[in-house]
């Protein structure tokens, strides 16, 4: 099965266990764990759900719920670059909904659009986020650049 | 020669960086210097020469800058009018200091509230609060005296004080460019409060999509650390769950759960982290207790009307021409703020409607541009001033698009606790499509002939909005928290200031 060959990767990664035993003293080690392994490895594979409930005593539901809780834990990784691009409403006013309508043509194949919900730069959208770099002041020409950049 | 310019995310996202980039290598003896941001985001990345400001700049523009030949210079910061007519309490720093240096901190009255907490000790620091009038900032507006007393009077091994920095209503900023801006302000806010319940340990809940704010948060605590002890911080970074920003769920999520909403009592005050007695303060309120410590309680009241007192950093957002922070008594109204200091739209067309308080909050048609900026009047006017966040639309926006988008947005984010909010919400969808699609014929099902309570003929347009508008209030009163119980204020106040938008005739809707 791929899923095997690919979760016991990561399972093996020492990464995973590293990030496990840097919070593993903290109260409630669970969320910083998987916002890291999220980080590191793109997803929180089944089998690494396993293995970080194993290891804080866990059950594989727990740690289940609060990856198909929150918006930024997924489940596979994505294999193209991820563009975020705002869609909330003070983005909307400033034309990120045609913006978006002609984002994924753009993107053919090169990234990934999602959307994302205020990033807190509601005076200069249409806006969008890339890793942890903040993009603003976004026209098709704008985003066309930032895509190809990617 | 001192050149600043912001390293506040919003300048860094409209090419702060490389304009400093620019500078450094054009004007070598320069000293060059990152600051906190004015707030006056139109001109970002903004340039302070010596207190002359320069914006927006590009790297293009930098030797005309230099040189004195620019056509974006805009004269002395301080005297431009955006600035000029501000009441800056919380962030009177904004623009001038540096945001990690404990210097220009300490240089600039930081410490003083946390000194003043000290000497008068916890009872009498409390009282300052509560006689401040200090309320949250967070949306609820409760008093944040009445909040510290009760976790104060709490017994307990271990209090918490919970930073809320969440921030996740779409128009808000503020705790970003505080964060940002002045990190030192929240930890000495944090530990005041730590000092006048009893508390050892605060967290900062901040979500993920603050990466800069988290950076510089976890820079100023390390920094710190001695200033502050025995209070000691740690910052706790969200996975992107708008519903999170609830107190309650906030503090599931702190602990390692899913972020589902509890039910209260018990109150977060008596039983909140870990069970333990807690204070959930927004990021503007705890920053706003130095100044009030330091200062007087008197010297924050004095500012405000009515039960709302003090400042609101109030953030004017979307397609305005000057956007920004505009920190004010409360008491301005929402036409001075969008027309006069926000200068209309930023597209030059008409102003169609202004969204105050997050996706939560309700729309305003510019006839009720004379409300003024206070939570009791937004209340009765059924809206909410929420964080402070305005949102201003044009004449181009629908605003049945922009009901259904309320629907939309709190389906996504329903933590779905609770019937009305995780239901409501997706039925509210469809009825907004229906009524986009002027009603709808009889149902192959409801005609069957078995159906005997069901509605056979056809639904007209006007049943549909029955229908939303009864769903609306089930949602507003059934509902566990305010993601369900206050999505009815966008959606409702579209249909009723707008009904055109929804395909009611004038003379209908004024039945
Ligand atoms: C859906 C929802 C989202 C909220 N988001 C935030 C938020 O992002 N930041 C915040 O401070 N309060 C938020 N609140 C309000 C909090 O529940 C709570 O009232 C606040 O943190 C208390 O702090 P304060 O008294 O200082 O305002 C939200 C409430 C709801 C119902
Ligand atoms: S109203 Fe929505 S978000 Fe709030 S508790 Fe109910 S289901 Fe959860
Ligand atoms: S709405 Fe897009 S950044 Fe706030």
């Amino acid at each position: 099965m791929t899923t095997a060959t690919t979760t016991n990767t990561q399972r093996e990664n020492p990464r995973l266990d590293e990030i496990i035993a840097a919070h593993q003293g903290r109260e409630a080690p669970l969320m910083p764990i998987l916002n890291d392994v999220q980080a590191e490895f793109g997803c929180v594979s089944e089998d690494t759900k396993r293995h970080i409930a194993e290891a804080l005593n866990l059950t594989r539901a727990e740690v289940h719920g609060m990856v198909s809780f929150y918006h930024d834990y997924h489940e596979t990784k994505a294999t193209l670059p991820i563009l975020k691009l705002c869609r909330a409403e003070a983005c909307q006013s400033r034309g990120s909904e045609a913006l978006a309508a002609k984002a994924e043509a753009m993107a053919n194949g090169r990234a990934e659009i999602e959307s994302v919900y205020c990033l807190g730069l509601c005076s200069v959208g249409p806006n969008a986020m890339i890793g942890g770099s903040v993009h603003a002041r976004l026209d098709e020409p704008a985003l066309e650049a930032l895509i190809r950049e990617l | 020669m001192r050149i600043a310019i912001s390293d506040d995310a919003l300048a860094i996202a409209c090419g702060a960086d490389k304009l400093a980039e620019a500078f450094a290598k054009a004007a070598p003896d320069a000293e060059i210097v990152r600051t906190s941001s004015w707030g006056m985001q139109w001109l970002e990345p903004l340039v302070d020469i010596d207190g002359m400001g320069f914006g927006p700049a590009t790297p293009g523009d930098v030797a005309a800058i230099l040189d004195g030949s620019s056509d974006k210079a805009i004269g002395k910061i301080e005297d431009h009018p955006f600035i000029a007519k501000q009441q800056r309490l919380t962030f009177a720093r904004a623009g001038k200091t540096q945001p990690l240096s404990l210097e220009d901190y300490s240089e600039t009255g930081g410490w003083a509230g946390l000194k003043k907490a000290h000497e008068i000790g916890p009872e009498a620091t409390i009282e300052m609060v509560t006689e401040s009038g200090l309320r949250g900032r967070g949306g609820a507006g409760f008093p944040a005296g009445i909040k510290w007393k009760t976790v104060a009077g709490a017994i307990a091994d271990q209090k918490y004080i919970v930073c809320n920095a969440d921030e996740g209503d779409s128009g808000t900023f503020a705790d970003r460019m505080l964060m940002e801006g002045d990190p030192y302000c929240l930890i000495e806010g944090m530990a005041i409060a730590g000092h006048a319940v009893g508390a050892t340990k605060g967290y900062i809940y901040l979500r993920s999509e603050y990466p800069h704010a988290v950076a510089k948060m976890d820079a100023a605590i390390k920094a710190s650390a001695h200033l502050v002890s025995p209070f000691e911080l740690e910052v706790r970074v969200g996975a992107g769950a708008y519903v999170c920003g609830e107190e309650t769920s906030l503090l599931n999520s702190l602990e390692g759960k899913r972020g589902e909403v509890r039910a209260k009592p018990p109150l977060p005050a008596l039983e909140g982290l870990f069970g333990k007695p807690t204070v959930v303060n927004n990021v503007l309120t705890l920053a706003a207790v130095p100044y009030v410590l330091a200062e007087g309680a008197k010297a924050y009241a004095d500012y405000g009307m009515g039960r709302s007192r003090g400042t609101m950093p109030v953030q004017l957002a979307g397609n305005i021409k000057h956007g920004g922070l505009y920190e004010i008594a409360f008491g301005i109204t929402l036409g001075e703020l969008v027309e006069e200091i926000g200068g209309g739209t930023d597209s030059g067309r008409p102003v169609k409607a202004v969204q105050v308080g997050g996706p939560l909050g309700a729309y305003f048609p510019p006839s009720m541009f004379h409300l003024p900026f206070d939570y009791e009047a937004f209340t009765e006017a059924d809206g909410l001033i929420g964080h402070g966040g305005i949102v201003v639309f044009d004449d181009t926006a629908d605003m049945l698009n922009q009901a259904h988008f309320a629907m939309e947005f709190c389906a996504v984010e329903s933590c779905g606790k609770c019937t009305p909010c995780r239901i409501g919400a997706v039925r509210g969808q469809e009825t907004l499509e229906r009524i986009r699609a002027g009603g709808r014929g009889a149902g192959a099902f409801e005609a069957l002939p078995q159906m005997h309570n069901a509605k056979s003929a056809e639904r007209s347009l006007e049943d549909e909005v029955v229908l939303l508008t009864d769903l609306c209030e089930t949602m507003k009163f059934g509902s566990l928290c305010a993601l369900g119980g206050f999505t009815p204020y966008p959606v409702m106040s579209a249909l009723t200031h707008w009904p055109e938008d929804f395909g009611i005739r004038e003379t209908e809707a004024a039945e």
